[in-house]
C-alpha cells in the first residue's frame, strides 16, 4: 500500500517539475494545468520540522478549496502522515480535513471509511479518537445509501458506547443519531467486535436511552439530540422513552433540560392520544395532556434558555384537552388565607352590574370568603398558571415567546382566545416596546374569535396616545379587524382615534382606514349616535363644519361607512352632509363608499350609472380586455393600413380600462405597455432611413434611436416591475428586447463607421441571443416565424459571417418577423409606490448649516414589490442634477399586510450653501438586475465567499422609477464663523 | 451527629427587627442586624446579651452578613458594632454598603435630633462601624476563613437585596433576606441554582397570599394618573425615600416617555437624590430592560422628573409630585396635602401600607373630615387611592424558590406566626421535607448528615473501574475495596498494599482450619476422590489440591 502510495507520488512530483521547466520556455503557449494539491502538502507535511509547524502547513491547507479529481491523492496523504504521526493535534486537525475533504462536491468518500475505521482501532487519544468519529459521521451522512458501509459504522459507534471520555461518547451517540435505523435491530451476524457480543439484539433507540442516565451532563444532551436527530430523519420513536425524558426535566444542567423539553414535546405530538397513568393515584390521562403539564411546569424553570423553550412550544401544542388550557391561565389569588377575585374578574363584574370604574377605594379588593387551607395548592402539577407566569417573566424573550404561544393556542380555540384577551390586553403595558407590539400583532390575530368589553378596549385605546408609530399603527390595524359590543364603545374608540389624530396629524391616512373598517363592521352601533357625531339638531342649523378638518372628515368617514349597510342612515343627514359626501367621494375615494341616497337626483342618478358598471363589472372588464387583445392578434402584418390605428386605439382603451379596474389594473398596463413596444418598433422599422443611403439618414437616425432607447426601457419595466409573470410572457419580453438590440446594432453599423467598433457590439449581440436560447429553450415551439425563431436558425451562418453581412441579415429577419401575441396570465400585479410624507406641501424650507447634514423622513407604502430590502432605492435629485441613491436599511422595510410594504425611513440630505431655498426631488426606484432573474448560480461548496461579492455588485444593470417625485424645499445656509 | 443551629434574635414569627444567629461547623454567623420601627425602647435592637453574658461579641461571631439596606435589616448594625462592640468582618453588597449609611444617618438625625433621644450612635460610628463591612459581589465566593465560605445570589426586592450562601465544608445554609419573585419595573426576579442547602431560611411576608399580576396594578395606577393629569388636577404620591418611589418614578417617566405627555413631574429633594445618583451607578443590579438601555440613556436619569421646590405647589395646572413621608403623618407630603385636599380635581394616591393613627390611615378609611392641630378641620375632597406595590415574594414564589434551591430542610422566619403555619404545613406536604418556624430567642437545632471528603489514589480507583460493570450505571452507588487510612486530619483510601507500604507493616496471612469428621464406608483414598469431585462440582474456589498424599487442600471455600 505504502509502496504504491509512494509510487502515486512522486509521479506527481515529476509531472510538477516538467511544467516548471515547459513554463521557462516563452515562445511556446501552454495551458497550464495546477501543481497537484496532495504532491504540495506532501512536501510541506515532509519539510515540516515540528509539530507545530505541520499543523500550520494544514492550516494553511484547508484554506483552500481541493477539487474533486484530486481528492483522493490528498486523503491517502494525509492518512500516510497520519500513521507516521506522534502529536495529538497534529492528528486531530489531519482527522477533521478527512471529514472536511469527504464533502467535497463529487468525491465518493466509500474509498476512506475502510482506513478511517482502522485509523479509530489503533488510536489511544480520546480526543482524536472523538474527531474520527466525527470525520466517519461525515463520511456515513455523503453515503446514504450504503447500508452495508453505515451498519459497519454504527457497530463502530457501539463499540466506542463505553469509553470513559465523554467526547467520544457525544460523538458515538450523534453518529447513532444521525445514521441509525430504528426498525432493524442492530444485527448480528455482522458483529465483529466484543461490543455487538456483550449486548443482546437491541434497537438503536433503547441503546440511545441508555445513555439518557450518564454521568455526564455533555452526554446526556447528546443522547436526546441524537434522539431527537432520529425522529427528525423520519425513524419512529417508542413511546417507552416517555418516563426517562420526563425524568430529565428535573436534571441539574439547563442543557439536558431544554433538550427533554424537546424530546417530551415530540413525544406527545407522536403518541398524543395514550393514556399514562398519574403518579401517586390510579387516575390515567392522555399523554398530550400530561407532556403539557410537564411543560407548562418548566415555563417557571430557573434558566431563561429552558422558559423560552418551553413558552414557544407550548404554543404547538394544539391536541391537548380545553380544561388543561384554560388552566394555564388560571391563578387562584389569596390575600391571608381568604379567596381574593383578580382585577380581571373585579373588571368583569363591574362591567356586567352596568356600574364604571368608581375610583377603588381602600378596602374594594378585600377577599371575600374564607380558603379551605387543605384545598389550596401552591406548586401546582400541571399547567396551573403556566402562561400568567411566563407573561410575568423577567426576561422579555420568554414573554414574547409567551405570547406567540398564546396566539397559537388561542387560534385553535375560540373559548380559549376569550379567556386570553385580558391577558394579552394586560401585555400592552409592557415595558419593553417589542413585547407591546408584538401582543397588540396577537390580538390583531385572534381577533375573529373575540369581541372587546367596554372596559377591555378602554385599556386598548389608552395606548393610542403612544409616541411610537409603529405601536400605533398597529393598534389603528388590530380596530380595524375588532368586534365591539356596544355604541359606547364605538364612542369611546371615536374619541380615542380623533384625540391621537390631534396628538400625531400624520396618522392621518391610518385612522381614517381605521374608522372606514370601524364603521363598515358596526353599522347597528353607529346609527343611534349620527345625531351626535353629526352635530345635528331637531329643531336648529348647526354650523357648517369645516371641510377640511381632518377630524370631521374622520366622523364623516365612519358616518358613510357604516351608512352603507343601514339605509336608514342618510335620514339623518344635514344637507351639507350631502354635499360633503359629493366632496369626499370624489376626494377619498377610497376611503368612502358608494351609497345609494334617497331623495338626492343627481346623486342617485350617477350613483345608479356608477354601480350599473359596479356590478359585475370585473367580468365585463375582464372581457374587454380579452377582446381586445384578440382584436389585436387577428392583426398579421403591422404594416398593413389601420393597424396602427387599431395598436394605438387599443393602448388607449387598455389604459382607461386600468383607471377604472383596480384589479386589472396591472394585467392592462402589461398588455398597453407590450404593444406600445411593438407599435414603436413598427414605426420605427417603416421609417425611410432604410432605403436611404448612409450619409443622407443622420437625422432620422436620431429618431428610431430614441424609439430603439425606449422600446429597451419600457421592456426593462415589462419584465422587472410586474410580479406573476410566467417563463412564456419573459421570453416574449426578451424577444422584443433583442428586436430593440438588433435595430441599434444596425443603427450602429450604419451611422458608424470602421468595422472594430461593430464587431464588438455584434458579439455582444450574438451572445444574448445564445443566452436566450439557453434560458428559453422549452418555449421556443411558441416563438414560430418570430425574430428569434429566425435568428436561431441562422445562428451558424451568423456567428460565420462577417458583421457586415450580419448587419443585413438583421435587417431583413427585422422586417420579416411576425409580431408575437401575448398570452396574458392569470395574475399580474404591477409594482407601485407611494410616498405619503414628505408630502411635498410646505412652504417651509428645510434649514441646515451647508456642510452638515438634515435628516429627512421618508414615509412610503410599496405594493407588490418583490423582495424590496434589496430593490427598492431613495433616490434624491439636486437642483444642480447631482443625484444621489440611498439604500435603506432592512429594518426600515415593515410588511403591514400580505403584498403591501411599508417602507419609513431616514435619508439625510447634505450641500454646500444655496442662496435660496430651492426644491430637491426624492423618488423611490427600483433597481434590477438581468441575471438576478435568472436561476442563481450554486455555489462551490468549499467556501470562496471573496469572489460572490463583487459579481453581485456588478450585475446591477440599472433602476426602474417606482413612484413619483416629491419636491422638498431645504436651504443650506453658509457656516457662520 | 453535626447539626446546626439557628436562633432568631428578631425576625422569629414576627415582621422587623430581623437578626438570626446561625451555627454551622463551628462557625457562628450572624445573619442581618436590623431594628424594630415599632419601638421606641430597648426593644428596637435585637438582645445582644444573649450572646454577650458568654463574652464579647467579636470572639463568639465569625462574621455578619447584611442582606439589604432597609433598616428592619441593617438598623441595629452601628449599635452592634460600636456600641456593644464587634471587630469582625461584616459582609454586604456594593449597593447596599453605599446607600445603608445614608438611611442610618438619616434615621439618627430622626431619632436624636426631632425626638431628643440620648444614648444614640452617633454619625461617627456610623462610619466606623462602614469601616469594617466587606463588599460582596454576586455570584462571588468569598472566604471569611479557611472553612466559611459566602456567596451571594441576586433577591430582587431592593436595590442590592442579596440571599446569601452559607458554606462550611459540605453543610450549607441559604439566607434569603426579604426577596421578589416577581420583577418589576426597576429590578429582577429573585435567582438561584439548585445549591441543595442542608437549610434553606425564607421569609415569609406573604405566606398566606397569592398576589394578581403586577401588570394589572400598574396600568390602574398609570390610568388614574393619567387621568387626573389630563383633568387638569394634581396627585401627590407619598412615597418613602427609597426602593419603591425609584420603581414608581421610572413607571411614570417610561410612560411619560411613551404617551408624550408634557405635565411636570416632581420630587421632593433631599435623601432621594443622594439615592438616585447611587441607582443610576448600580445599574448592573436592575432588571434587564435598564441594564439594556443604559448605553443609549440611563433610565434613572430621569427627563420629566424635576427637583420639587416647595413653591411649586401652588403652581396652577396639572402636576405630579412625589413626596416623603410616605404615610402623610409629616414633613412635605402632609404640607401638600393640606394644600390640595380641597380640589376635587386632585387625587392622592397611597402606594404602601398606612400604621393606624397617621393621616394616611384615615383617609384611606374614607374619613371626609380631618381635624388638624389647632383645631381646624380639613374638608378631604381629593380622590383617595390605594395601590399596593410591595416586592416581597408571596406564598407561590416561595414555594417557586424552595423548588429552585432543594433544600433538604426549611425555616421560616419574617412574617406572622399563624401565616407562617399554614405556609409550613404547605411545604411540609409539597416537597415533604421538615420545616421549622422558631420564635425570637427559640433555637432550632437541625441534624445533617455532611459527606466526609476521602482522598483516593488513582490507581486503586482505575483498578476498581476496571472490574466493574457498564459506564451508564456510573451514578449508583458502587462497593470497592481499600483501606482507609486516618492519618492528621485526612482521610485517604489505598490499596492494601500501599497501606502496608506506608505503615511499614508486613503482610499477615490468616488460615482457618476447621476439622470434620467423616464416617465413610470406603477406602480413604476413595473418599478422598468423591469428596474432590463433589467439590469440584459445587464450588468456586481459588485453589485447590488435587487428591495427593492422601490430602486434601481446599483455599477459601465459596459456593452452597
Amino acid at each position: 500500500m505504502a509502496a504504491h502510495l509512494k509510487k502515486r507520488v512522486y509521479e506527481e512530483f515529476s509531472k510538477v517539475s516538467q511544467q516548471v521547466t515547459l513554463e521557462e520556455v516563452p515562445a511556446k503557449k501552454l495551458r497550464l494545468t495546477k501543481p497537484s494539491k496532495s504532491a504540495a502538502l506532501h512536501i510541506d507535511l515532509c519539510k515540516a520540522s515540528s509539530p507545530t509547524d505541520a499543523l500550520q502547513h494544514l492550516l494553511n491547507f484547508a484554506r483552500k478549496p481541493v477539487e474533486a479529481e484530486s481528492v483522493e491523492g490528498v486523503v491517502r496523504i494525509l492518512l500516510e502522515h497520519y500513521y507516521k504521526e506522534s502529536d495529538n493535534s497534529v492528528r486531530l486537525k489531519i482527522a477533521s480535513l478527512l471529514g472536511l475533504l469527504s464533502k467535497t462536491q463529487g468525491f465518493s468518500p466509500d474509498c476512506v471509511v475502510d482506513d478511517a475505521i482502522n485509523t479509530l482501532n489503533s488510536e489511544k487519544s480520546n480526543q482524536v479518537l472523538a474527531q474520527l468519529l466525527d470525520t466517519l459521521l461525515i463520511i456515513g451522512s455523503q453515503l446514504p445509501d450504503k447500508i452495508a458501509v453505515i451498519q459497519r459504522l454504527i457497530d463502530v459507534a457501539c463499540k466506542h458506547l463505553s469509553s470513559t471520555y465523554f467526547g467520544v461518547r457525544n460523538k458515538c451517540l450523534q453518529l447513532l443519531g444521525c445514521l441509525g435505523t430504528v426498525d432493524k435491530p442492530l444485527s448480528k451476524e455482522t458483529d465483529t467486535g466484543p461490543g455487538a457480543q456483550t449486548s443482546p439484539v437491541r434497537d438503536v433507540q433503547s441503546v440511545i436511552s441508555d445513555f439518557f442516565q450518564d454521568q455526564d451532563p455533555r452526554v446526556r444532551t447528546a443522547a436526546i439530540k441524537a434522539m431527537l436527530q432520529l425522529h427528525e430523519r423520519g425513524m419512529k420513536i417508542q413511546q417507552t422513552i416517555y418516563n426517562q425524558a420526563c425524568k430529565l426535566l428535573s436534571d441539574d444542567y439547563e442543557q439536558v433540560r431544554s433538550a427533554a423539553v424537546q424530546m417530551v414535546w415530540v413525544l406527545s405530538q407522536l403518541y398524543p392520544e395514550s393514556i399514562v397513568p398519574i403518579p401517586s393515584s390510579n387516575e390515567e390521562i392522555r399523554l398530550v395532556d400530561d407532556s403539557f403539564g410537564k411543560i407548562c411546569h418548566m415555563v417557571s424553570d430557573g434558566s431563561w434558555v429552558v422558559r423560552v423553550q418551553a413558552a414557544k412550544l407550548l404554543g404547538s401544542m394544539h391536541q391537548v384537552s380545553p380544561h388543561f388550557l384554560e388552566q394555564t391561565l388560571d391563578k387562584k389569588l389569596m390575600s391571608d388565607l381568604r379567596r381574593k377575585r383578580t382585577a380581571h374578574e373585579r373588571a368583569k363584574e363591574l362591567y356586567a352590574s352596568g356600574e364604571f370604574s368608581s375610583g377603588r377605594r381602600w378596602a374594594d379588593d378585600a377577599p371575600k370568603e374564607k380558603v379551605d387551607t387543605s384545598g389550596v395548592n401552591l406548586i401546582d402539577s400541571g399547567a396551573c398558571g403556566a402562561f400568567v407566569h411566563g407573561l410575568e417573566d423577567e426576561m422579555y424573550e420568554v414573554r414574547i415567546s409567551a405570547v406567540e404561544a398564546l396566539c397559537s393556542l388561542a387560534q385553535s380555540s375560540p373559548s380559549f382566545a376569550e379567556k386570553c384577551l385580558d391577558f394579552l390586553v394586560d401585555m400592552f403595558n409592557d415595558e419593553i416596546e417589542e413585547v407591546r407590539l408584538q401582543s397588540i400583532h396577537v390580538l390583531r390575530q385572534i381577533s375573529t374569535h373575540i369581541t372587546l368589553r367596554e372596559d377591555q378596549l378602554d385599556t386598548v385605546l389608552a395606548v393610542l396616545e403612544d409616541s411610537s408609530r409603529d405601536i400605533r399603527e398597529a393598534l389603528h390595524e388590530l380596530l380595524c379587524y375588532t368586534n365591539v359590543s356596544t355604541k359606547d364603545c364605538i364612542q369611546l374608540a371615536l374619541v380615542e382615534l380623533l384625540k391621537n389624530l390631534t396628538k400625531y396629524p400624520t396618522d392621518r391616512n391610518s385612522v381614517w382606514k381605521c374608522l372606514k373598517f370601524l364603521g363598515a363592521r358596526h353599522p347597528t352601533l353607529v346609527l343611534p349616535i349620527v345625531p351626535e357625531l353629526l352635530s345635528t339638531h331637531p329643531y336648529f342649523d348647526t354650523p357648517e363644519p369645516d371641510m377640511d378638518d381632518p377630524a370631521y372628515i374622520a366622523v364623516l368617514v365612519l358616518v358613510f361607512n357604516a351608512a352603507k349597510s343601514c339605509p336608514t342612515m342618510p335620514a339623518l343627514f344635514s344637507d351639507h352632509t350631502f354635499r360633503h359626501y359629493a366632496y369626499l367621494r370624489d376626494s377619498l375615494s377610497h376611503l368612502v363608499p358608494h351609497l345609494r341616497l334617497p331623495g338626492r337626483k343627481q346623486t342617485a342618478g350617477s350613483g345608479l350609472e356608477v354601480s350599473g358598471v359596479g356590478s359585475g363589472s370585473l367580468e365585463s372588464a375582464q372581457n374587454f380586455l380579452q377582446d381586445s387583445l384578440i382584436r389585436v392578434s387577428a392583426l398579421h402584418n403591422l404594416e398593413t393600413p389601420g393597424a396602427q390605428d387599431l395598436l394605438e386605439f387599443t393602448i388607449r382603451d387598455l389604459q382607461r380600462l386600468g383607471e377604472l379596474q383596480t384589479e386589472l389594473a396591472g394585467s392592462a398596463d402589461f398588455c398597453a405597455t407590450y404593444l406600445h413596444c411593438q407599435l414603436l418598433l413598427t414605426k420605427a422599422l417603416q421609417e425611410k432611413l432604410w432605403t436611404m443611403a448612409v450619409p443622407l439618414c443622420l437625422k432620422q437616425n436620431a429618431k428610431v434611436s430614441t424609439a430603439a432607447r425606449q422600446i429597451l426601457d419600457e421592456t426593462y419595466k415589462l419584465e422587472f416591475l410586474y410580479s406573476g409573470l410566467e417563463t412564456q410572457q419573459i421570453a416574449t419580453i426578451h424577444n422584443v428586447r433583442l428586436q430593440a438590440k438588433a435595430l441599434q446594432l444596425i443603427l450602429t453599423a450604419r451611422s458608424k463607421q470602421g468595422v472594430d467598433r461593430v464587431l464588438g457590439v455584434c458579439e455582444k449581440f450574438l451572445q444574448d441571443v445564445e443566452s436566450f436560447q439557453r434560458l428559453f429553450m422549452i418555449e421556443l415551439p411558441h416563438f414560430q416565424d418570430s425574430f428569434v425563431e429566425k435568428l436561431l436558425e441562422l445562428m451558424p451562418r451568423l456567428t460565420a459571417c462577417k458583421p457586415l453581412d450580419l448587419v443585413k441579415i438583421l435587417q431583413t429577419t427585422l422586417r420579416q418577423s411576425r409580431f408575437i401575441h401575448l398570452k396574458l396570465p392569470e395574475q399580474i400585479h404591477r409594482a407601485s409606490a407611494t410616498i405619503i410624507e414628505p408630502t411635498g406641501e410646505s412652504d417651509n424650507p428645510l434649514k441646515f448649516t451647508s456642510g452638515l447634514v438634515v435628516a429627512l423622513d421618508i414615509d412610503a407604502t410599496l405594493e407588490h414589490v418583490q423582495d424590496p430590502q434589496t430593490t427598492v432605492k431613495v433616490q434624491v435629485l439636486y437642483p444642480d442634477g447631482q443625484s444621489h441613491i440611498i439604500h435603506p436599511k432592512p429594518g426600515d422595510f415593515r410588511t403591514p399586510g400580505p403584498g403591501r410594504v411599508r417602507l419609513i425611513t431616514q435619508v439625510y440630505l447634505s450641500h454646500s450653501a444655496w442662496t435660496e431655498a430651492c426644491q430637491i426631488e426624492v423618488r423611490l426606484l427600483l433597481a434590477y438586475s438581468s441575471s438576478s432573474s435568472k436561476q442563481s448560480v450554486s455555489k462551490p461548496a468549499w467556501n470562496e465567499s471573496m469572489d460572490g461579492l463583487p459579481s453581485s455588485e456588478s450585475c446591477i444593470e440599472g433602476t426602474i422609477h417606482l413612484s413619483k417625485p416629491v419636491k422638498v424645499f431645504i436651504m443650506p445656509k453658509p457656516t457662520r464663523r | 451527629m453535626p447539626e446546626i443551629r439557628v436562633t432568631p434574635l428578631g425576625a422569629g414569627q414576627d415582621v422587623g427587627r430581623s437578626c438570626i444567629l446561625v451555627s454551622i461547623g463551628g462557625k457562628n454567623i450572624m445573619l442581618d442586624c436590623g431594628m424594630h420601627m415599632g419601638y421606641n425602647d430597648d426593644r428596637r435592637f435585637p438582645d445582644f446579651s444573649y450572646i454577650t453574658q458568654n463574652g464579647r461579641l467579636t470572639e463568639f461571631l465569625d462574621c455578619v452578613i447584611i442582606s439589604h439596606f432597609h433598616l428592619d435589616h441593617c438598623g441595629a448594625l452601628p449599635y452592634m458594632s460600636e456600641m456593644v462592640g464587634y471587630d469582625g468582618p461584616i459582609y454586604m453588597t456594593h449597593p447596599t454598603k453605599a446607600i445603608c449609611p445614608i438611611l442610618l444617618e438619616d434615621f439618627r438625625k430622626i431619632t436624636v435630633d426631632k425626638k431628643g433621644e440620648t444614648n444614640f450612635f452617633t454619625s461617627q460610628m456610623i462610619k466606623d462601624c462602614m469601616k469594617k463591612v466587606v463588599p460582596l459581589n454576586l455570584h462571588q465566593t468569598v472566604q471569611v476563613d479557611e472553612e466559611l465560605e459566602i456567596k451571594a445570589y441576586y433577591a430582587g426586592h431592593v436595590l442590592g437585596a442579596a440571599m446569601v450562601q452559607i458554606k462550611v465544608g459540605s453543610e450549607s445554609v441559604v439566607y434569603t433576606g426579604d426577596y421578589n419573585m416577581t420583577p418589576d419595573r426597576h429590578l429582577g426576579a429573585a435567582w438561584i441554582d439548585k445549591c441543595r442547602p442542608d437549610l434553606l431560611i425564607s421569609e415569609s411576608t406573604y405566606a398566606t397570599t397569592i398576589r394578581d399580576s403586577k401588570r394589572c396594578r400598574e396600568r390602574d395606577f398609570l390610568k388614574k394618573v393619567h387621568e387626573t393629569v389630563e383633568r387638569g388636577g394634581k396627585v401627590l404620591i407619598p412615597v418613602f425615600a427609597l426602593g419603591r418611589a425609584q420603581e414608581l418614578c421610572i413607571l411614570l417617566e417610561t410612560f411619560w416617555e411613551r404617551m408624550n405627555l408634557k405635565a411636570p413631574i416632581y420630587f421632593s429633594t433631599g435623601l432621594t437624590e443622594k439615592a438616585n445618583h447611587y441607582y443610576k451607578l448600580f445599574i448592573t443590579w436592575t432588571n434587564q430592560k435598564i441594564r439594556k438601555t443604559f448605553v443609549q440613556r440611563n433610565m434613572f436619569e430621569f427627563k420629566h422628573i424635576k427637583a420639587f421646590d416647595r413653591s411649586y405647589a401652588d403652581n396652577p395646572g396639572p402636576m405630579v409630585v412625589f413626596a416623603t413621608p410616605g404615610m402623610l403623618h409629616a414633613g412635605q407630603s402632609l404640607l401638600i396635602f393640606k394644600k390640595w385636599a380641597g380640589n376635587e380635581k386632585n387625587m392622592v394616591i397611597m402606594p404602601g401600607y398606612c400604621v393606624q393613627g397617621t393621616v394616611g390611615h384615615k383617609i384611606l378609611n374614607g374619613q371626609k373630615k380631618l381635624e388638624m392641630e389647632g383645631r381646624a378641620t380639613l374638608d378631604v375632597k381629593l380622590q383617595v387611592e390605594y395601590m399596593s406595590f410591595s416586592a416581597h415574594a408571596d406564598a407561590k414564589g416561595i414555594m417557586q424558590l424552595i423548588r429552585m434551591a432543594e433544600p433538604r430542610n426549611m425555616l421560616l422566619v419574617h412574617g406572622e406566626a399563624k401565616k407562617m403555619e399554614f405556609l409550613k404545613d404547605k411545604i411540609e406536604q409539597e416537597f415533604s421535607i421538615s420545616c421549622y418556624m422558631p420564635a425570637n430567642g427559640e433555637t432550632t437545632s437541625i441534624v445533617t448528615n455532611p459527606s466526609v471528603p476521602v482522598d483516593i489514589s488513582l490507581n486503586l480507583l482505575k483498578r476498581e473501574m476496571a472490574l466493574g460493570g457498564p459506564l451508564p450505571d456510573a451514578k449508583r452507588p458502587r462497593t470497592m475495596h481499600g483501606t482507609l487510612i486516618m492519618k492528621d486530619d485526612s482521610l485517604r483510601l489505598v490499596s492494601p498494599e500501599q497501606a502496608l507500604k506506608e505503615l511499614g507493616l508486613s503482610e499477615h496471612q490468616l488460615r482457618f482450619t476447621c476439622r470434620v469428621l467423616l464416617h465413610d464406608p470406603h477406602s480413604d483414598t476413595d473418599t478422598l476422590g468423591r469428596i474432590y469431585t463433589h467439590l469440584k462440582s459445587c464450588t468456586i474456589s481459588k485453589q485447590r489440591q488435587g487428591p495427593a498424599e492422601g490430602k486434601l487442600r481446599q483455599g477459601e471455600l465459596k459456593g452452597n
